[in-house]
């Protein structure tokens, strides 16, 4: 299968990506191609031209910058799940890419594309809610960060305008002691895509929640927080009890979708056994246990 | 568009369309026909091969994203008229039986043996999750592999 015909661009920098946007209003950005490609070759997206940034140096590479992480658009998500710097400060993100796709898909895919692409079913949209990520966006007018609570505004939509290109994720460290991440996900069987995901992150004192942040994805049109379940431990010790109680309450107020392999009803429902498993693995991880 | 890749250790300037999926240009270009075309949806891995040492969908890049870059095929793996470890494997272990999910099979478990020495068996399945084969079970292809491992 061909995809239908198109132009074809790879600028160099930056300011070339972006000056050729400006130029060709219809352009579609393609980085690994992983969403993009198989969308065009059913031709259910038609770029009259395509903008290969996948030569663009600045937007590769993981940087420590103290307490926070940037991640680079372009890094693959095989690149993500082998990091040593995030291994250790950022565990939740190696913990997200081994669950995506397959080797190949790693080894294309980018964390810029799955972002800006906002598929419902993506598994770093909940990591990125669970960690409050920003992501840095440039313009031809300049550049702003957008946080993860704002990023993802409906199916395959997000805060970026149309001229705006991602350019890195920073993520904060979690490795201080009594924080602890968590992924759990429940694979579609044949694409593997989350028919829902949910990540943690907790920060415990002397078992007690200081503060917790949860995502939850592919159970509604986008990744939410579950701030129902977050409120519901918030200042209360994590035990067996208050951890099933706030489970329970994890898909309330998202509006979850059904289709030919899972009701809404059983969405909801895989959300709270997804929740339950993240929250246990990142109460055991916060003890160090 | 002229783009060159270098395939199996060779230089190649190719011209091709900005649409031609690196895996036509393989195949059609170059002439190359180990590579599979198994879905064409992404999912069976019959097209992979190695881009920069890396397994990769061939289906699902563009000619055009591999220029500059290094391309090993089935047809590359061998050298000095022996088989790869890997093909040797799954020749003695019978990894195969019509054979057409075979190229990317080994092509993927390359990658996977570069970047883990000594793999258990179900980092071996999670490894080869993007390569589907309609007639093994998949039982000796993990064995050839595990082999293999032994064996690099
Ligand atoms: C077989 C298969 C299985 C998969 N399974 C999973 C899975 O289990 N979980 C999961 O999360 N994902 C999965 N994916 C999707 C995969 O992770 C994609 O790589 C990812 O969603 C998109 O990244 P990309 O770099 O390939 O983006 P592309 O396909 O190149 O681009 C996707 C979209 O984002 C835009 N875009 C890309 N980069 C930028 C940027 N820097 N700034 C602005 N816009 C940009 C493009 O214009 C395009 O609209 C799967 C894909 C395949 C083929
Ligand atoms: S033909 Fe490329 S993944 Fe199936
Ligand atoms: S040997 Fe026939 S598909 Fe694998």
């Amino acid at each position: 299968m061909y995809p239908a015909p198109f132009e074809y661009h790879a600028p160099a920098s930056l300011n070339e990506a972006l000056a050729l946007m400006a130029q060709n209003a219809d352009a579609k950005i393609i980085a690994g191609g992983h969403s993009l490609l198989p969308a065009m070759k059913l031709r259910l997206a038609t770029p009259p031209a395509l903008i290969d940034i996948g030569r663009i140096a600045d937007l590769k590479g993981i940087k420590d910058m103290g307490e926070k992480i940037a991640i680079g658009a372009l890094t693959t998500h095989h690149e993500v799940e082998h990091s040593v710097l995030l291994r250790n400060a950022c565990p939740l993100l190696p913990e997200v890419a081994t669950h995506i796709g397959d080797r190949q898909v790693r080894n294309r895919g980018t964390m810029g594309g799955s972002l800006a692409h906002a598929d419902p079913a993506a598994d770093y949209p909940a990591a990125m809610l669970a960690l409050g990520a920003t992501v840095q966006v440039q313009g031809s007018g300049g550049s702003r960060s957008i946080g993860a609570d704002e990023l993802f505004t409906g199916l395959f939509s997000t805060a970026l305008a149309a001229n705006e290109i991602l350019t890195a994720i920073h993520v904060p460290k979690t490795d201080a002691k009594g924080s602890g991440v968590a992924y759990a996900k429940f694979p579609h069987p044949a694409s593997r895509y989350a028919v829902a995901g949910v990540a943690v992150w907790v920060s415990i004192k002397d078992d007690t929640v200081q503060d917790i942040r949860i995502g939850v994805t592919g159970a509604a049109d986008h990744a939410q927080r579950a701030k129902r379940a977050e409120d519901a431990l918030k200042g209360k010790p994590m035990t067996e009890d208050n951890i099933a109680a706030a489970a329970k309450v994890a898909s309330d107020g998202l509006t979850t979708i059904g289709d030919i392999y899972a009701s809404a009803d059983y969405r909801a429902h895989l959300v709270t056994a997804m929740a339950l498993e993240a929250l246990h693995s990142a109460h055991h991880r916060a003890h160090g246990w | 568009m002229k783009v060159s890749i270098k395939v199996n250790g060779q230089l190649r300037e190719v011209d091709v369309e900005p649409r031609w999926l690196l895996v036509h240009v393989l195949r059609e270009k170059l002439g190359l026909t180990g590579t599979n075309v198994g879905c064409d949806t992404s999912q069976c891995g019959a097209c992979t091969v190695l881009m920069n040492g890396m397994a990769v969908k061939s289906c699902t890049v563009l000619g055009v994203q591999a220029d500059g870059a290094d391309i090993t095929t089935i047809e590359g793996l061998r050298t000095d008229g022996a088989y790869h470890p890997v093909q040797q494997a799954f020749w003695d272990h019978h990894g195969l039986q019509c054979g057409f999910c075979t190229p990317g099979m080994i092509l993927t478990a390359v990658d996977l043996l570069t970047h883990h020495g000594d793999p258990n068996d179900e980092t071996i399945r999670h490894g080869l999750e993007g390569n589907l084969c309609r007639c093994t079970g998949y039982e000796n292809i993990v064995r050839a592999v595990r082999d293999a491992a032994d064996k690099m």
